[in-house]
């Protein structure tokens, strides 16, 4: 049978945009290890190096297959000496190469903080501008399922302070994967932060090549109560507190700032001027976090707009236990969320 | 199970007749030691089976000496060269010197007098695109690199003409141009960056194809540093796959006040090479002919992808650790020893006494070097020092780096910015 005059229109709405809009499912690090990839093809100086990223396709599978397709060289299993394999990548992006260092936790880096704060962050001001090093740091954090204290730290806390370094938080594979390639493309040395738990997330995402800029804020959920700040996981949190505050009436602002270092200051300045209301939820340590600064800046340059003060709900500053229970009370879960607007917003 | 020979690696050489021109599909090249895995102990050191040999060059200096009274190690140019070197290094460090005393210069300021013959037998062996790296006493590596003695001396006063416009200072000297990658002052932390270099150099080779890419990286340090992870963590990594540096260890027996003997288990750091699978040769670093005797094979070893090397020059430093340091701890006797020893001396004697040099012609560089270094004094004295436009400059290579202000603008568009006045 012949398709009605309209039925022919819808379809060929349907295919334009189909067509136009075309874009294939995956989960978070499929994102991400797709980004690294068409990097990969793009530009023959990106290389990855890490501790079981080659043969092994890493810990969390962001660089599996990569090794067969780009040789050992370029995707090098490294020794477990993290403080030289990250000096190694400065120095190799010095001398002309793109590295993409992974940390197997991000904990891990701790033992290269020398050479992230020294050498990464530093050189290209104390060579007086001759020397760039367009590297990438990146690797999971954040506190996982049981995972122990040290398999659970947030250094987006201890790395913020470094002069020199930009630093990223991704969240949903979109983002991932953009942030990843627009990190891979930035002559700046950018330290992106992935979450353990977020790698299975799963997401429609475009066909075509796309970046996310690496100093902007994402608009997740537009509203006019209150603003709430996060980034990463917590977002879902978030999320799901949203879920329930919409059905107590309240309409909260939702932003990840995504960008850790520096903030963006307009997209969250707006949402101050709109909604007079600060809420910030992170999976960092209250003391010095990325909570903290972000406290101090929007109270330095919106303090007139505000009606509250600005609330901060952190981690509790403790070692991560490994008791489940123990574990699920370290962070900040949606119940409180919920309180804290209500608080909030009184 | 008993771990099977891995595969032979892929001749690295350029002039392979294996290798295709574009090869899309790497090869299955095994990138990694092709050491056994002995399960058995054997009570028996095997000394042949030995990858690395410690051979004490001095001996086999002496024998291609007594070979043929004839033959000498260096022409009249390179013996000129080699004096020039070292006597630029003498003075400007001697120059440094005054001028802190005189309140030109800050900071700390760690003079490298004693071992000249270690950076001029080193490095001018190089070509311009070989890497140098060093630690904070740096400046002699600077020249012999052929960075300006203007551009050090101005970097020293802080100046915006120095090499690294006055931001780095003494303990980061950096020249792009002449492949100076620093300038560390953490100890160590130098050295995983000069195995970087080495691995762009090897990555240019392998993946970007450019085949006559042979660029070779020298990473200077003391004899503290080799006590330091980084040290034993980039001699493995260099072991493991074959990378083009030489790892040069100056040791001049004191790391400031403490004692090598005092600080080390084993003192002779030449002997940590061949656990790493690479060969460890100890030189007399006082004699600039020895040094360059090793140097030469060293770097040719690296440069034809025979993988690395780990020098120990014995050397002394004769001033302090650095101008703060009142040196009372250093036995005089032991001072002395090494005064006597002076590399510069010693080379002046062998130009003489060889007839390769006349005492005119010498006394003509000296002086052609004192002019050189009044030069770079007056042309740092003259320069302008920083203004606070330049404070916020350098910061990023990308200055979007900043982020974007509560206007909307990327912070880096404030006029402000240039001023060095903008809140970022």
């Amino acid at each position: 049978q012949l398709l009605t005059p309209f039925q022919y229109l819808l379809s060929g709405i349907y295919l334009t945009r189909y067509i136009l809009y075309s874009r294939h499912e995956l989960l978070l690090f499929e994102a991400l290890q797709e980004g690294l990839e068409e990097e990969m093809e793009r530009d023959l100086r990106v290389c990855v190096m890490g501790e079981d990223v080659g043969h092994y396709g890493g810990s969390y599978k962001v660089t599996k297959g990569l090794a067969k397709k780009f040789g050992d060289l370029r995707v090098l299993d490294t020794p477990i000496a993290e403080n030289s394999f990250t000096g190694m990548g400065i120095g190799a992006a010095m001398t002309g190469l793109r590295p993409v260092v992974e940390g197997m936790n991000m904990g891990f880096l701790l033992l290269a903080f020398n050479q992230i704060s020294n050498n990464c962050g530093m050189l290209h001001y104390t060579s007086g501008g001759q020397f760039t090093i367009p590297i990438v740091i990146r690797g999971p954090g954040g506190v996982g399922r049981q995972l122990g204290a040290e398999h659970s730290q947030r250094l987006e806390s201890y790395f913020q302070s470094i002069p020199g370094i930009q630093m990223v938080a991704c969240s949903t594979p979109y983002n991932a994967k953009g942030l990843m390639k627009a990190a891979i493309r930035s002559e700046n040395p950018v330290i992106l932060f992935e979450h353990v738990l977020l790698y299975n997330l799963k997401e429609r995402i475009p066909d075509e090549d796309y970046i996310c800029n690496l100093e902007e804020a994402e608009m997740v959920r537009p509203g006019e109560h209150v603003t709430i700040l996060t980034y990463s996981r917590m977002r879902y949190h978030v999320m799901q507190a949203a879920k329930t505050l919409v059905n107590k009436g309240y309409d909260p602002e939702v932003i990840d700032i995504r960008s850790l270092k520096p903030f963006d200051l307009y997209t969250i300045g707006n949402s101050v001027k709109k909604t007079h209301r600060v809420l910030i939820v992170e999976e960092c340590m209250r003391t010095g976090g990325i909570g903290a600064s972000l406290i101090a800046a929007i109270t330095k340059n919106f303090n007139d707009y505000l009606d509250a003060p600005i609330m901060c709900l952190s981690s509790q500053d403790v070692p991560t236990p490994y008791a489940g229970t123990l574990e699920e009370v370290t962070v900040v879960q949606p119940a409180q969320i919920v309180t804290a607007v209500e608080q909030l917003c009184q | 199970k008993i771990s099977t020979q891995p595969f032979s690696l892929n001749p690295t050489s350029p002039t392979s007749h294996d290798r295709p021109l574009v090869s899309p599909v790497p090869t299955s090249l095994f990138l990694g030691s092709t050491r056994k895995l002995r399960l058995s102990s054997s009570s028996k050191l095997n000394l042949h089976r030995r990858p690395g040999t410690v051979v004490a060059v001095s001996d086999v200096v002496k024998q291609k000496k007594s070979k043929s009274t004839h033959s000498l190690l260096i022409t009249k140019e390179e013996g000129l060269e080699l004096y020039e070197d070292m006597i630029l290094g003498r003075a400007f460090e001697d120059m440094c010197a005054q001028m802190y005393y005189r309140g030109k210069m800050f900071g700390f300021v760690h003079l490298y007098n004693g071992q000249e013959a270690v950076s001029t037998g080193f490095i001018k062996l190089l070509k311009q695109q070989d890497s140098v790296v060093s630690t904070y006493r740096d400046h002699v590596h600077a020249l012999s690199k052929r960075v300006p003695a203007r551009a050090v001396m101005s970097e020293l006063f802080g100046k915006t003409t120095g090499c690294c416009r006055g931001q780095g200072g003494s303990m980061h000297m950096f020249s792009r141009e002449h492949n100076l990658l620093g300038g560390f002052a953490f100890i160590g932390e130098g050295i995983p960056v000069a195995t970087g270099a080495a691995f762009t150099s090897k990555y240019k080779r392998e993946v970007l194809k450019e085949a006559d890419c042979d660029h070779v990286t020298l990473a200077f340090f003391g004899d503290g540093t080799c006590n330091n992870g980084q040290f034993f963590e980039c001699l493995n990594m260099a072991a493991l796959w074959k990378l083009p540096i030489v790892f040069v260890v100056e040791n001049n027996l004191w790391a400031i006040g403490m004692s090598h003997l005092r600080a080390t288990s084993d003192p002779q750091i030449y002997k940590k090479g061949p656990a790493f699978g690479m060969p460890g040769i100890h030189v007399d670093g006082m004699d600039v002919l020895k040094v360059r005797e090793v140097a030469k094979e060293a770097i040719g070893r690296a440069r034809r992808g025979e993988g690395p090397t780990l020098v120990e020059c014995e050397t002394y430093r004769f001033r302090g650790h650095s101008l703060a340091d009142p040196d009372e701890l250093r036995d005089p006797a032991e001072k002395a020893h090494y005064a006597a020893r002076d590399p510069i001396t010693a080379l002046k004697k062998y130009l003489i006494e060889n007839s390769l040099a006349s005492e005119a012609d010498l006394k003509a560089i000296d002086k052609k070097i004192d002019e050189v270094v009044e030069d770079a004094v007056e042309f740092a004295d003259e320069s302008p020092v920083p203004s606070q436009s330049q404070l916020l400059e350098n910061v990023f290579a990308d200055p979007k780096g900043f982020g974007i202000g509560p206007d909307g603008r990327y912070r880096c568009e404030d006029p402000k910015f240039t001023e060095g006045t903008a809140h970022v």
